[in-house]
C-alpha cells in the first residue's frame, strides 16, 4: 500500500504530540502530573496492545463494509454472542477445541441466516436503511444470547498465560495476556490480508467491494459472497470475544466495545484493515497517555470521549480517514 | 371514496398553500386535536397520562428535531441524548439562577443553548459526511454527557448530580413543572408546546429554508453549485434541530420525570430517537409523531404481554425476550417498509380514495 506524503506527516506529527503534551504538561503542572520516560513508556506501550484489541472488533466492521457498503453496528454484539456461546458450551462439558469449532459453526450459520433473512431483503436500500437493520439484528443478538446463555458474568480460561513481567533492565512492566492479543492480532491481519489478496474468494470479495453491478455481470455470485463475509466477520468476533472475553469476562459490556472500535474506524477509514490496526494503536495509545498524563488536569474519566475528540480532529484533516478511499464527488 | 377530493376546488392562492389541502383531512386533525385536548385529560388515568401520553409528546418533540437534521437536511447524528442534556441542564440553570423567569421563556432559552452547542458540534458536517458524521457526532454525545456529569456546577452542587425540576408555574399558580404539579396540566402544557413547535417545524420545512435542506440532503454538492451556502444552511439544520431536542429534553427533565441525571440522556436515547424516525418515516413530520408512538408503546406492551397472557416468566427472561422480539420487529418493519409509517399512511390514503370501488 503506497503511503502519501501527508499520511506519514499526519502520523508522524501523531507520534510526535503524544510524546510532548504530556511532557510539556508534566513541566506545567508538576503537582497533578508525574511524568518519567520509563513510567511513559509503560502507559504508551499499554495503550498500543490495547490499542490491537481494539482493532480485533474494527476488522469486523471494515470486512463487511468494504465488501457490502453496510454499516454493521452488530459487530459488538457477534463478538457477545460468540463469547457467550464459546463459554456457555464449554460451561456444558464441551472441551476447549470443540467448544471452539462448534461456536465457528454456530458463527458461519448466523451469517447465512442474516443474509438470507435481512441482507437478500434489503438490497438496494440506502445505506442508513441498513444501518438500522443490523442495530435490529444487535437487539436481536443481545437477547437471543443471554436468552440462551443468561446474563451472569462469566469466566472464560483457555489456559491463555496472563502474569505481568518486567522488560527493558526491570523497568517497563506488560502483560504476557497483551502481547500474546497482540501476537493473535497480527497473525489474524495477516491471514486476512493473504485472504483478501491471493485466494480467488478474496478477489471475488475485492470485486464486489468496487463495484456490485460489475461484479454481478461478470458471474460473481452476490448472495454467496456476501454470506462468506459476515462468516469471516463472525470469526474474527470469536476472535475479539475470545480475547476480550478472558480479560474482561463474559458479560453484557462486551457488546459496547463496539463503540470503542467505532472511533478505530474512523480514524484509519472505513475501507482499510491496514487502517484499522494503525487507527487502533493511535487510539489505544492516545487514550491511555491521555487519560494518565492530561486527565488529571481535567477531573479524570476522559477515557470516555477522548477517542472521539481524537478521531473527530484527524477527520477534519482527512474526511475520509488516514487510509480510507479517497471521497470523489460527482454531480 | 372516503378520500375523493373531487369537487374540493382551490379559489385562492392561501389555501392553495394550506397545510391540510384536503377537507377530510382537516376533519381528521379537528377530531384528533377534540381527542387530544379534551377527551384524554378528561379520561385518562394518572398512569397513561404519566407512563405514555408525557413520554410519547416529548419523544415526538425530539423525533422531530432529529427528523429535521437527519430525515430533511440528511445529516446522520448520533448525539440526540446530549442535545437533549444540554436542553435539560440549560434550563434547570436558568430557573435556578432566575426563579422569576416564565417557565416557557425557560424552556425556549434552553433550547437556545443547545441550539449553540448544536452549531459548535456542526461544524464539522462542513467537512465530514454520512457514516463518518454520524460517529463525529458520538464525539459531542459522550463528551457531554462526561462534562455534565464531571462538574457539579451544572447540577449546582447536588451530592447525587441529579437535577430536580423545581415546581414553576405558568400563569398565576398553575404549577406545570417538577412532580407536585398535576398530570393533566401538565399533558395539557406539553401538549400545547409540542403543537406550537410542530407547526413551526412544518412551514418551516416548507419555506426556502427547508427546501434547502432538502436540495443539500438529496445531493449537496449540486446544491452547492445551484448556489446554495453549505455553512449557513448545515449549520441551521443542526441548530434548528438541536433547539427541538433541547426543548424536548427540558420538558423531558421537568414535566416527564421531575427529576433527571446526565446518564438518563446517554448513546441510548441517541438510538432512541433515531428509531423513532427510521420506523415513523424520515423527512416526515407525521412520521416522527408515529415512530415515538410506536417505540414508547411497543416495550410497555411488550413488558404487559405475558402477564396479560396469563404466562409466568421470570422477569430477566422477558427483558431478554424483550430485546429479541423489538430487534425482529424493526428489522420486519424495515423490510415491509423501508420509508416507514409515514410512507403506509401515504399508501392507505391512496388507496381510500377509489375504497370500495376498485376503479
Amino acid at each position: 500500500m503506497p503511503l502519501e506524503r501527508s499520511t506519514v506527516f499526519i502520523l508522524a506529527s501523531t507520534l510526535a504530540a503524544m510524546v510532548i503534551i504530556p511532557y510539556v504538561a508534566a513541566i506545567a503542572f508538576p503537582n497533578d502530573v508525574f511524568f518519567a520516560w520509563p513510567f511513559f513508556f509503560e502507559v504508551l506501550i499499554g495503550g498500543l496492545l490495547a490499542g490491537v484489541m481494539y482493532s480485533l472488533v474494527a476488522l469486523g466492521f471494515v470486512l463487511i463494509f468494504k465488501a457490502s457498503g453496510v454499516f454493521n453496528f452488530a459487530q459488538g454484539a457477534m463478538v457477545l454472542f460468540a463469547a457467550l456461546t464459546l463459554v456457555g458450551l464449554i460451561e456444558h462439558g464441551l472441551p476447549a477445541w470443540l467448544a471452539i469449532a462448534a461456536t465457528i459453526a454456530v458463527m458461519i450459520v448466523l451469517a447465512i441466516v442474516v443474509e438470507k433473512l435481512v441482507l437478500r431483503k434489503l438490497v438496494n436500500q440506502e445505506p442508513i436503511i441498513l444501518f438500522m437493520a443490523t442495530i435490529g439484528i444487535t437487539f436481536f443478538l443481545d437477547g437471543f444470547g443471554q436468552t440462551l446463555w443468561g446474563s451472569d458474568v462469566k469466566l472464560l480460561d483457555l489456559g491463555i498465560p496472563n502474569q505481568p513481567r518486567f522488560y527493558f533492565n526491570e523497568q517497563i512492566l506488560i502483560n504476557d495476556f497483551d502481547l500474546i492479543a497482540a501476537l493473535v492480532a497480527g497473525v489474524l491481519v495477516t491471514v486476512l490480508a493473504l485472504f483478501f489478496q491471493k485466494t480467488r474468494i478474496g478477489r471475488a470479495l475485492r470485486a464486489v467491494a468496487d463495484d456490485h453491478q460489475a461484479a454481478l455481470s461478470v458471474g460473481i455470485p452476490l448472495k454467496t459472497i456476501w454470506a462468506i463475509v459476515w462468516s469471516v466477520a463472525g470469526l474474527v468476533a470469536l476472535v475479539a470475544g475470545i480475547i476480550w472475553g478472558s480479560k474482561l469476562g463474559v458479560q453484557f459490556s462486551l457488546a459496547l466495545i463496539a463503540l470503542k472500535a467505532l472511533p478505530v474506524l474512523i480514524l484509519g477509514g472505513f475501507t482499510s484493515i491496514p487502517g484499522a490496526i494503525i487507527g487502533g494503536l493511535i487510539i489505544g495509545a492516545g487514550e491511555k497517555v491521555a487519560e494518565v498524563f492530561i486527565g488529571p488536569l481535567l477531573g479524570g474519566a476522559i477515557e470516555d470521549w477522548f477517542a472521539y475528540v481524537l478521531a473527530l480532529v484527524f477527520l477534519v484533516f482527512r474526511p475520509q480517514g488516514l487510509f480510507g478511499e479517497k471521497i470523489i464527488e460527482r454531480v | 371514496m372516503i378520500y375523493r377530493d373531487a369537487g374540493q376546488f382551490k379559489t385562492s392562492y392561501a389555501a392553495d398553500q394550506a397545510i391540510f389541502p384536503i377537507r377530510q383531512d382537516r376533519i381528521l386533525l379537528a377530531i384528533g386535536l377534540l381527542i387530544a385536548f379534551i377527551l384524554i385529560p378528561s379520561l385518562a388515568s394518572e398512569y397513561w397520562l404519566n407512563t405514555i401520553m408525557i413520554p410519547f409528546l416529548v419523544f415526538s418533540l425530539a423525533a422531530l428535531g432529529l427528523n429535521i437534521l437527519t430525515g430533511y437536511a440528511g445529516q446522520l447524528s448520533l448525539g440526540t441524548g446530549a442535545f437533549m442534556a444540554c436542553g435539560a441542564f440549560a434550563a434547570y440553570k436558568l430557573t435556578t439562577a432566575f426563579p422569576d423567569l416564565n417557565i416557557i421563556l425557560v424552556f425556549l432559552g434552553a433550547g437556545l443553548c443547545a441550539a449553540g452547542v448544536g452549531i459548535i458540534f456542526g461544524i464539522p458536517s462542513l467537512r465530514i459526511k454520512g457514516f463518518y458524521l454520524a460517529v463525529a457526532t458520538l464525539a459531542a454525545q459522550f463528551f457531554l454527557i462526561w462534562m455534565f456529569n464531571k462538574f457539579p456546577w451544572f447540577t449546582n452542587y447536588s451530592a447525587s448530580g441529579v437535577i430536580s425540576a423545581p415546581p414553576r408555574a405558568i400563569i398565576g399558580d398553575v404549577i406545570v413543572t417538577g412532580s407536585s404539579a398535576v398530570p393533566y396540566v401538565k399533558y395539557l402544557f406539553v401538549l400545547s408546546f409540542v403543537l406550537v413547535l410542530t407547526l413551526l417545524a412544518k412551514n418551516l420545512v416548507r419555506s426556502n429554508i427547508g427546501r434547502e435542506w432538502m436540495a443539500v440532503r438529496d445531493m449537496d454538492i449540486a446544491a452547492e453549485i445551484i448556489g446554495i451556502r453549505m455553512l449557513s444552511t448545515k449549520l441551521k439544520a443542526f441548530a434548528i434541530s438541536s433547539f427541538y431536542c433541547g426543548v424536548a429534553g427540558a420538558l423531558w427533565a421537568f414535566c416527564y420525570t421531575g427529576s433527571v441525571e446526565a446518564l438518563a440522556f446517554d448513546i441510548n436515547r441517541s438510538f432512541q430517537v433515531l428509531f423513532m424516525i427510521i420506523i415513523g418515516g424520515l423527512g416526515s413530520i407525521l412520521g416522527s409523531f408515529m415512530g415515538a408512538a410506536f417505540i414508547v408503546l411497543l416495550p410497555i406492551f411488550l413488558s404487559n404481554a405475558p402477564t396479560m397472557l396469563g404466562l409466568s416468566i421470570s422477569v430477566e427472561l422477558i427483558s431478554h425476550l424483550e430485546f429479541m422480539i423489538f430487534g425482529a420487529l424493526i428489522i420486519f418493519f424495515l423490510i415491509v417498509e423501508p420509508h416507514g409509517f409515514a410512507r403506509l399512511w401515504q399508501i392507505t390514503k391512496e388507496k381510500l380514495r377509489l375504497w370500495p370501488f376498485p376503479y
